[in-house]
């Protein structure tokens, strides 16, 4: 199913009663998501994003805009009619019935001609639980279950009754690290084995980019962009899109152009024809860097990181905004650790360069 | 190292003191006291002398009509108080819980009867049910309004003076159990509500399978206190009925007990101490009773 | 395109649903409402009807045209309400402030004291609250009228000074807070007595305070032990006061007066409740059944 949002916004009542004015939890959002795809919603925390999600999910209401679920209007319809699924950051499991009768819990609820039988139910829930891998543990209560576990349960719960869509609050996050990489290859397979479409709200970029078809970043409510991931990393349209994405993160330098030159420090490091003469923002990709005897951008060297495929070298310069200035290196390339100055020539494509005012991204 | 082990040592106890004191004599003691004041035979307060030892005191006290009509009115009382100011207040907090305007107001008032005296405010409900020469009173005016016949619910019969127990016992107990309930429910996560209504489960339906069962650890402390609270009524029959609760065909357990103590009828402490032993083992029984119960039913 | 029309219907379903279950919500709880306050209209009402016009409404009046201040009058005058009070004043200051201390002491030992048998002292100590006041009761009463004491504020006392509840509560309050402090104050020099008065008494001012308006609630409406204790109506409480009043007071059945004093009666704690609202009730919520 296509999720459409239009116009979409939500004002919060200021909690801080002195201050005026609402606070904007999501401002005016436009945005189409293609139907059976897995899509992030990313940002980090406190930008609305969980209030994107009970937005689509009903239990808000927007305060202007619209939804669409394909052609079907469902902006003011309450959320047990919007056919949704919905996994809690918590799971929200029902702590006193088993797996399987938390599991059948949404089926009990048709009504009508949608009513199953007792036999359907269990058949129902047999294959959700096989598709999460739980058929053997039907009879457990959560408690007695480990968190990979009950996040599987609260999956399984989601989709048995075959939801339009299905939303995922935040559904790595109460899970220790091995768990988190195992547990999202496991929503990418029944995503695509289900082909429902399917929204989780993350703040983890590696997280958001591992595993979606698209995502969606955003800010204090605002949409900064929308894309395929490698898109979305290889060509950030603003400063806070290129800083937010990536481990480790980019290097942000204050810089010059100057007559179709970037200027970091004295020296022009890189061609930038048809760029106007800004003060800008250089940000560039640790993997951006060439070792270079003839580079043309020299850094004091503070250190080399072996992590064994490639290293990091770190070091420092005065235009750089958090410094130590870090670059991936492949072992290829050789780095005297004795030198007090290390230099480097640039991949173009891995720069960045954006307007000093409004951060907005210069092309060239 | 030792010495100042052992100071520190006296000087906890020292701080002790009082509390074992007062404790030890008026706990302690007494607790032993009262089991063999109820074994001593034809205890005389006066002369502090009696003439044997055995179960005579018991078998005086379960043959006494006046213990039997106490019994029956307190099983009455128990048997319809709690199970009904358990339900009420279950239905009163959910609905408090479901509202946000005028909540506070609402709970502010709830609670005003746990800090009234039982008795004066007993007095204010004698006053409404009371019939008198001058007037019939209010209670009995709605009745004629609806067509039935006045009744004196506190000179009256048996069952319209048990009526109106029952009913300022409910009254009385309430508010605690209005405001543990209101705070179980405030208690359990808003996202199994969530949860259950993106599922589309009906009110009823969240109520009676999370709901409850999130609550039922409370629900189960409620009814356990309720039971122990209830055995133990006494002040708001005296409140409705006077002191002389025997003549009023009104007393209860603890009424007995103290009427045994004191009073007119009183100065035979071994009577008070075998009904009072008898008391606190039929709570004693009841609530292990309910723990069984609940340990089967509370799924927590 | 009948999908959309589908959709309004729903909508307009849930809509009118939800506002009838609100009405009805609001409706019940409005109805309890008034029976909690109805007795308390109903006293205030009474206390302001004079003897006559009362006593010659056949069928009673919602309200009075004529409000008159004498019941207050007589309540003071014809019947020593004011010495009932004072008694309970008294009863309630004495009673609270000498268990604040005992427990308070006693909590400090059990949390911040090392001594042998600690956890067994304890243990017993929680033991006893599981030993029901009516039980007690019978051998106490002995006491006191062997000692000689019925009749005074040592007897009417005595007693209620500890709660090993509140020990307890104290105790658990007290040991929150980090030993640092104490081994901070300890190598200033500091006595036990003055860091438990400078430090651990202010810090745990809530819970003293919590524990104080229980003690008061239960200290004022209090009736079985000052009945079987006092006989002399000089040392009677509001309670018992109430109760010799309706038997005995006025001379007749003034009802009027009999809720003037009622209402006097109630006044103190109601407004007590009325300013520590949430006090009381988290107090409450945390260990206090009534009876």
């Amino acid at each position: 199913m296509e999720v459409i949002l239009q116009n979409l916004t939500k004002k919060f009542p200021n909690r801080d009663k002195k201050k005026k004015g609402d606070v904007i939890a999501v401002d005016h959002f436009d945005i189409e998501i293609p139907d059976g795809k897995l899509v992030a919603l990313l940002g980090p925390s406190g930008c609305g994003k969980s209030t994107m999600l009970n937005l689509i999910s009903g239990l808000l209401k927007p305060t202007e805009g619209k939804i669409f679920f394909g052609e079907d209007d469902v902006t003011e319809l309450p959320p047990e009619n919007r056919c949704i699924g919905l996994v809690f950051q918590n799971y929200a499991l029902y702590p006193h019935l088993t797996v399987k009768q938390n599991i059948t819990f949404p089926l009990e609820n048709l009504k009508g001609k949608d009513k199953l039988t007792k036999e359907e139910m269990n058949e129902r829930a047999l294959q959700a639980a096989k598709l999460v891998q739980l058929d053997g543990l039907m009879e457990r209560k959560p408690a007695e279950l480990s968190g990979g576990q009950q996040q599987r349960v609260a999956v399984a719960r989601a989709i048995v009754k075959m939801p339009r869509v299905l939303l995922l609050d935040e559904p790595l996050s109460n899970l220790d690290a091995r768990l988190r990489l195992q547990t999202r290859e496991e929503i990418r397979r029944i995503q695509r084995e289900t082909g429902i479409t399917t929204i989780f709200v993350t703040h983890d970029q590696e997280e958001a980019m591992s595993i979606s078809d698209m995502i969606i970043v955003m800010k204090d409510g605002a949409l900064h962009q929308v894309g395929k991931p490698q898109e979305v990393y290889d060509d950030p349209s603003d400063l806070f899109v290129a800083k937010f994405l990536g481990t480790p993160p980019i290097n942000v330098f204050d810089a010059q152009v100057r007559d179709g030159k970037l200027y970091i420090g004295g020296d022009a490091v890189l061609e930038v024809p048809g760029v106007e003469d800004w003060p800008v923002y250089a940000a560039i990709r640790p993997e951006g860097f060439i070792p270079d005897e003839n580079g043309r951008f020299s850094c004091k060297l503070s250190g080399v990181e072996v992590m064994g495929r490639d290293y990091s070298v770190l070091s420092t310069n005065s235009a750089c905004h958090s410094n130590p200035v870090r670059a991936i290196i492949s072992t290829d390339h050789k780095v005297d650790i004795e030198k007090e100055v290390v230099k480097f020539s640039l991949k173009p494509h891995k720069v960045h360069l954006f307007h000093k005012e409004t951060e907005e991204r210069i092309r060239f | 190292m030792l010495k100042k082990l052992n100071e520190s040592g006296m000087k906890a106890w020292l701080y002790l003191l009082p509390a074992i004191l007062f404790l030890g004599v008026f706990m302690v003691y007494p607790l032993i006291d009262v089991f063999i004041y109820s074994f001593e035979e034809g205890y005389n307060s006066a002369s502090q002398t009696f003439f044997g030892v055995g179960l005579y005191n018991y078998d005086y006290v379960l043959h006494d009509p006046y213990f039997l009509q106490a019994l029956k009115n307190t099983f009455i009382l128990v048997i319809i108080t709690v199970p009904l100011s358990t339900t009420i207040a279950l239905l009163i907090s959910v609905g408090l819980s479901s509202i946000e305007k005028v909540r506070d107001w609402f709970q502010t008032i709830y609670f005003l009867p746990y800090v009234t005296n039982t008795l004066a405010v007993g007095l204010v409900f004698m006053i409404l049910f009371k019939k008198t020469a001058y007037s019939d009173g209010l209670i009995n005016m709605f009745i004629r309004w609806f067509g039935g016949n006045s009744v004196d619910f506190i000179d009256g019969p048996y069952w319209a003076k048990m009526f109106v127990l029952c009913l300022y016992t409910i009254w009385v107990v309430m508010p605690f159990k209005i405001l543990i309930l209101t705070s179980a429910l405030a208690s359990v996560n808003q996202d199994y509500y969530n949860a259950a209504r993106v599922d589309g489960t009906s009110r009823f339906r969240i109520f009676r399978r999370i709901t409850l069962p999130m609550i039922s650890p409370m629900i189960f402390y409620l009814i356990i206190t309720g039971f122990i609270g209830a055995f133990k009524a006494y002040s708001d029959a005296v409140a409705l009925f006077g002191t002389n609760l025997n003549a009023a065909e009104m007393n209860t357990i603890v009424g007995y007990v103290y009427d045994m103590l004191y009073g007119d009828s009183g100065g035979y402490p071994s009577f008070a101490s075998a009904a009072a032993i008898i008391l606190f083992t039929i709570v004693l029984t009841i609530t292990c009773i309910n723990l069984l119960i609940s340990k089967k039913k509370v799924h927590y | 395109m009948g999908n959309a029309i589908d959709y309004t219907k729903i909508e307009k379903h849930a809509k009118i649903r939800k506002k009838i279950s609100n009405t009805i919500t609001y409706i019940l709880l409005a109805m309890w409402a008034i029976i909690v306050l109805f007795p308390f209209y109903w006293m205030i009402l009474t206390s302001f009807k004079s003897y006559g016009e009362y006593n010659s409404e056949y069928i009673p009046k919602f309200f009075t045209l004529t409000p008159t201040m004498q019941n207050y009058v007589d309540a003071f005058t014809q019947v020593p309400l004011g010495r009932y009070f004072l008694n309970t004043m008294i009863f309630t200051i004495v009673t609270t402030a000498i268990m604040l201390v005992v427990i308070t002491l006693a909590a400090f030992a059990f949390a911040r004291l090392e001594f042998k048998g600690k956890n067994m002292v304890f243990v017993l100590f929680l033991s006893l609250m599981m030993i029901p006041n009516e039980l007690v009761i019978i051998t106490n009463f002995v006491t006191i009228t062997n000692m000689d004491m019925r009749n005074t504020f040592a007897g009417l006392i005595l007693p209620s000074v500890t709660s090993v509840f509140y020990i307890y509560l104290l105790k658990e309050n007290f040991e929150q807070i980090p030993d640092t402090l104490y081994y901070a104050a300890k190598v200033d020099g500091t006595s036990d007595l003055k860091y438990l008065w400078k430090v651990m008494i202010p810090i745990s001012k809530p819970t003293l305070i919590t524990v104080t308006i229980l003690k008061v609630i239960e200290c004022w409406n209090s009736y079985v032990w000052p009945r079987l204790i006092t006989d002399d109506e000089n040392y009677f409480l509001v309670s018992n006061g109430i109760q010799e009043i309706r038997e005995n007071g006025f001379g007749r059945e003034n009802i009027p007066a009999m809720m003037a004093a009622v209402v006097v009666i109630s006044l103190p704690l109601i407004v007590l409740f009325l300013i520590f609202r949430d006090k009381v009730m988290d107090g409450v919520s945390r260990g206090g059944t009534k009876g």
